[in-house]
């Protein structure tokens, strides 16, 4: 689990331009109190997938009517439900800190995004082998909100894999995850080794996102 | 013989898991087992009547998740399914032909307690209470509140089954295998809040299987006078083809069970993946043994949610700057209802090593149980330290207590009547160490021995009410060496008498004793060394006071509290003999230091002008052009975000400096501009957009209300109303909340208010915000400032 810099620049709104030492020192030192703050959790469950019609598919047993999703876990017969949290204390890490300095605030935050990410995929990583042990690749990871995946949807992935239990991990009355350095996410089984350039990023259809990354040639 | 009286007498089994038999039996995986109460009322009766067979005494309802917030939704009631659930347990208890007992299961409502997530202390109370009421009605024997994470749901659920209930209660948490609460806190923290409320019993259950338990058992032993309750699973959890199982079979569970029972458990049972072959085998292994002995522990603790600190081994530092007592900005801050200025003084006495912190936000002019209310909340939102609640009035006391996460200090009784009976109630009902005053209807008295009789009288009336000698610290008074030469000879003489003889343990405000002399700081270090040796627990203190720290440590080297001086050669170690020559002084001006985003040099370049500068001046020719500058180059991609907020933060701090300089309130409103209200609207709890915005309107001079997070659109539209607040800024970051958004500008046109309201947001756009009728969109931080300025003609 690290800290990746360039990303953190970029949801500071650096756009490949160089941040001065003192932006990369106070990177360092969130890093720093992230990494004694965070108490990493994860869990997952491996479920079914059916496909009900062009647009509706059980999960496990929950229906889902999402085209995206549907299209997302096109030749799944399996997925993985997937949740992961850095813990309640760096909620208060970043609280703390904007009382003191805002300027540091956005940084710790921005830390923070990328090392939830970064937990996501070092936790991911020995399910993907897994999976490649009974021949399934891993498609990338799909959370409720993406596309027309329904954020409403949070709920059924948190009582699945009994997160409030099992990881403290909850959701607010309108589905925001608390704490909120979390995701959840499904992430599809398949036997085809799709080539699958495109960046999470991309696929969103949040064309007008700030934090969008530059389109590659 | 009821629960309580089987207690110690022998080992007492509870039954083993519900869940696992119940997907067995066809329950889906995510489908919830309440309603199966009433859905399939004879299976769950048939796994009662098999753990019955098994040997178990209680048997847990199924009711883990009988509660008003998680059945929402549902269609089913919590009074319906927990009447149902009980009627189950008693009929099965009924048919077993012997005496067995039934424990109404309350579990967590899977929501995390503002103000972390949105569930607000009262409302889970409110479902915990009305499943408990329902539990007792139909017949249940005791309460089991069982695989808390939280110990401030623990404390909720706690409160509504002792409040509302006639029946024991046990509480068993969730910890793992480093003994930490998935929030955090230790068992020491856990134990000493949950036998504070009055628990009937503790321990732990879930998460881990018996043998890591057996590891963390001694931990909780040591610090809890209570009767231990040990429900594992049946071992840890594994993914075997997307299915959950658990290794531990029933014989190796049932030696380890035996393990724990000689260790201490008086209470036994199972978690998650135990069967009734499981308990069947613990209860054969375990019969014979009779519960260990409970030996009363008489520390003295108080907790946060995430840590404990005991008296005894050193002296405990209790910081004082939260207290308006003789602060004129603190003052304000309180008028103001500045809490952020209350939480950076609680974060900068923690950075300057304080155990606990005194919150004391007493005025006459505010309302005091409300602020209390925000200052505890927002501390324990922030820091982890325990708290000491400081007020003389007895409504601001409760609600601080209630609300409290953890045990507190309670500062203060006396030893007037009138005292004892307004605080030891509070104390005995929520928990809490008590500093307990030398005084009482007669004064002061002039002699330790008058003092010590005083302090006795108080430990015996504390008895009176449950309230036991090692939850009192006795302050015998530190009075001015300069009225009275005496004074430090008497309280000094006070401490060794209650250390020795009443065998309480002591606390002291340590700076009274230097009042009206100079250079009160050399008086202060030399009396808190001569009180650390005479016995002081604790002092209240200023964590900022370089020779009270130094006495401290001082004192811990030579005492050989500090083992082998590590704390003192941490402290000490490579620091300059001698203070440099004054930090600083770096010769950049306010200007600069502010585009070049430098706190320290600002705040001192404001200094450096207040003596060639009229206050007005420094902020219209050197900050706000500073400013502007910054702002500029951020709009126009030179500047990023963080080093726009970096300058923002530097001109903050000039700001208090300058404030400070302009001296009475009405100056002060001279660099007022008009009222802006912030908040991020209901549902939606970032508040990282709407700081960035209050920062930089700070800055101009807006005098900014910021009403949080998760804002109800009344709250928006009332503080609108009674402040005559001009512009109004909303935030939301995610597509959900924007229809909280759009319902409270709804509101605040409906009410008839003409002010203007401007949002901003990850998701918003242009196009939205003019669908939600909003007057401005700002698409970056700087935005909103140039809206402000262009309407207010700035």
């Amino acid at each position: 689990m690290k800290v990746n810099t360039q990303e953190v620049l970029r949801y500071l709104g650096y756009r490949g331009q160089a941040a001065d030492e003192d932006i990369y020192r106070t990177i360092r030192d969130c890093t720093n109190e992230l990494m004694q703050e965070a108490a990493p959790r994860h869990i997952h469950q491996t479920v079914n997938i059916k496909r009900l019609d062009d647009s509706r598919l059980m999960v496990g047993f929950t229906c889902i009517d999402s085209r995206d999703l549907s299209a997302h876990l096109a030749g799944c017969d399996q997925a993985i439900l997937f949740a992961a949290t850095l813990g309640a204390r760096v909620d208060m890490c970043i609280q703390r800190c904007s009382l003191l300095s805002m300027g540091r605030a956005v940084i710790m935050q921005a830390c923070a995004a990328s090392l939830i990410e970064s937990w996501c995929d070092e936790s991911e990583q020995p399910l993907a082998e897994a999976a490649a042990r009974r021949g399934l690749y891993v498609r990338p990871r799909y959370s409720p909100g993406y596309g027309d995946f329904s954020i409403e949807h949070q709920i059924h992935l948190l009582t699945a894999l009994d997160c409030p239990r099992k990881i403290n991990l909850t959701m607010t009355n309108s589905y925001m995850l608390t704490p909120t350095k979390s995701v959840t996410a499904v992430i599809g089984l398949t036997r085809e080794k799709q080539s699958c350039h495109i960046n999470r990023c991309m696929e969103c259809t949040a064309k007008n996102c700030p934090f969008r990354k530059a389109e590659t040639p | 013989m009821n629960i309580k009286e089987l207690l110690g007498r022998r080992l007492v089994f509870f039954d083993g898991a519900m869940g696992t038999l119940l997907q067995e039996r066809g329950l889906d995986a995510g489908e919830a087992p309440e309603p199966w109460n009433l859905l399939h009322p004879e299976i769950i009766e048939n796994i009662h009547r098999s753990y019955l067979d098994a040997g178990c005494d209680i048997l847990k309802t199924n009711t883990f998740g009988a509660n008003a917030v998680k059945l929402r939704g549902s269609g089913y009631e919590t009074k319906e399914v927990v009447t149902a659930a009980v009627k189950i347990a008693r009929r099965a208890v009924s048919a077993c032909g012997r005496e067995a007992f039934v424990a109404m299961d309350i579990g967590s409502t899977g929501k995390l307690l503002r103000p972390l997530g949105d569930l607000g202390f009262e409302e889970a109370y409110d479902a915990f209470r009305e499943a408990a009421v329902a539990g007792e009605r139909a017949g249940a024997d005791l309460i089991l509140i069982e695989t808390m994470s939280d110990t401030y749901e623990a404390k909720a659920a706690l409160l509504a089954a002792k409040e509302n209930t006639a029946l024991p209660v046990f509480v068993t948490l969730i910890f793992d295998e480093n003994g930490k609460l998935l929030t955090g806190g230790t068992v020491a923290a856990a134990a000493a809040m949950l036998e504070g409320l009055g628990a009937d019993a503790i321990g732990f259950n879930c998460g881990l299987g018996p043998d890591q338990m057996v590891a963390l058992l001694p931990e909780l032993r040591s610090c809890c006078s209570l009767p231990l309750v040990i429900n594992p699973n049946a071992g840890l959890p594994r993914s075997v083809d997307g299915k959950t199982v658990f290794d531990v079979d029933a014989g190796s569970f049932a030696q380890s069970m035996f393990r724990l029972a000689q260790d201490g458990a008086w209470i036994i049972g199972g978690c998650c993946g135990t069967t009734p072959g499981h308990i069947r085998a613990m209860v054969e292994r375990c019969r014979g043994l009779s519960p260990a002995v409970l030996e009363p522990k008489n520390e003295t603790v108080v907790s946060s949610y995430a840590r404990a600190v005991s008296f005894g081994t050193r002296p405990v530092l209790i910081g004082e700057r939260i207290n308006p007592t003789g602060k004129k900005r603190f003052k304000q801050a309180l008028r103001e209802n500045d809490l952020d200025y209350i939480l950076r003084e609680g974060i900068a006495q923690q950075q300057k090593g304080a155990h606990i912190l005194d919150v004391n936000v007493g005025l006459p002019e505010i309302d005091e149980p409300e602020m209390m209310s925000k200052a505890v909340t927002g501390l324990q939102s922030i820091l982890d330290l325990p708290l000491q609640l400081d007020t003389s009035d007895p409504v601001t006391m409760e609600k601080a207590m209630r609300l409290y996460n953890g045990k507190p200090l309670v500062n203060s009784v006396n030893g007037k009547k009138e005292s004892m009976e307004q605080i030891f109630p509070l104390v005995k009902r929520y928990g809490g160490v008590v500093i307990a005053l030398t005084l009482d209807e007669d004064g002061i008295p002039d002699t330790a021995q008058g003092r010590y009789d005083i302090a006795e009288k108080i430990v015996r009336t504390a008895a009176l009410y449950g309230i036991e000698k090692k939850d009192i610290v006795v302050d015998p008074l530190a009075m001015t060496v300069s009225a009275d030469q005496s004074a430090a000879h008497v309280t000094l003489e006070t401490l060794r008498l209650i250390r020795d003889g009443l065998g309480v343990h002591t606390s002291l405000g340590v700076s009274n004793i230097s009042f009206g002399l100079p250079q009160r700081e050399i008086i202060n270090a030399a009396f808190f060394t001569m009180a650390m040796h005479n016995g002081l627990g604790a002092a209240i203190l200023n964590p900022h006071s370089e020779g009270m720290m130094n006495a401290y440590y001082a004192y811990c080297a030579l005492s050989g509290a500090d083992g082998q001086c590590m704390d003192y050669i941490a402290r000490y170690a490579g620091q300059p003999s001698s203070p440099p020559p004054s930090a600083g002084s770096d010769g950049v001006g306010l200007h600069d230091a502010i585009l070049r985003g430098l706190k320290e040099s600002a705040a001192q370049g404001a200094r450096a002008l207040l003596t060639e500068k009229a206050p007005l001046d420094i902020i219209n020719e050197e900050m706000i052009p500073a400013l502007d500058k910054v702002g500029k180059d951020f709009e126009t991609g030179r500047l990023f975000l963080p080093q726009l907020l970096m300058s923002a933060d530097a001109a903050k701090a000039a700001f208090e400096v300058v404030r400070g300089g302009l001296g009475g309130e009405g100056a002060r409103e001279q660099t007022r501009k008009e009222k802006v209200i912030l908040a991020t609207v209901r549902g939606d709890i970032h508040d990282i957009g709407k700081n960035i915005v209050k920062v930089l309107l700070d800055n101009y001079g807006y005098e900014v209300i910021d009403l949080g997070k998760d804002v109800p659109p009344e709250v928006i539209v009332d503080t609108a109303r009674e402040q005559q607040v001009p512009l109004v800024g909303l935030s939301a970051l995610m597509t959900t909340t924007v229809p909280s958004m759009e319902q409270t500008i709804r509101y605040l046109r409906r009410e008839g208010l003409t002010c203007k309201v401007m949002v901003g947001g990850a998701v918003m756009t242009q196009e939205y915000a003019d669908s939600i009728g909003a007057d401005f969109y700002s698409p970056d931080a700087m935005g909103s400032v140039r809206y402000a300025n262009e309407l207010f003609g700035h």
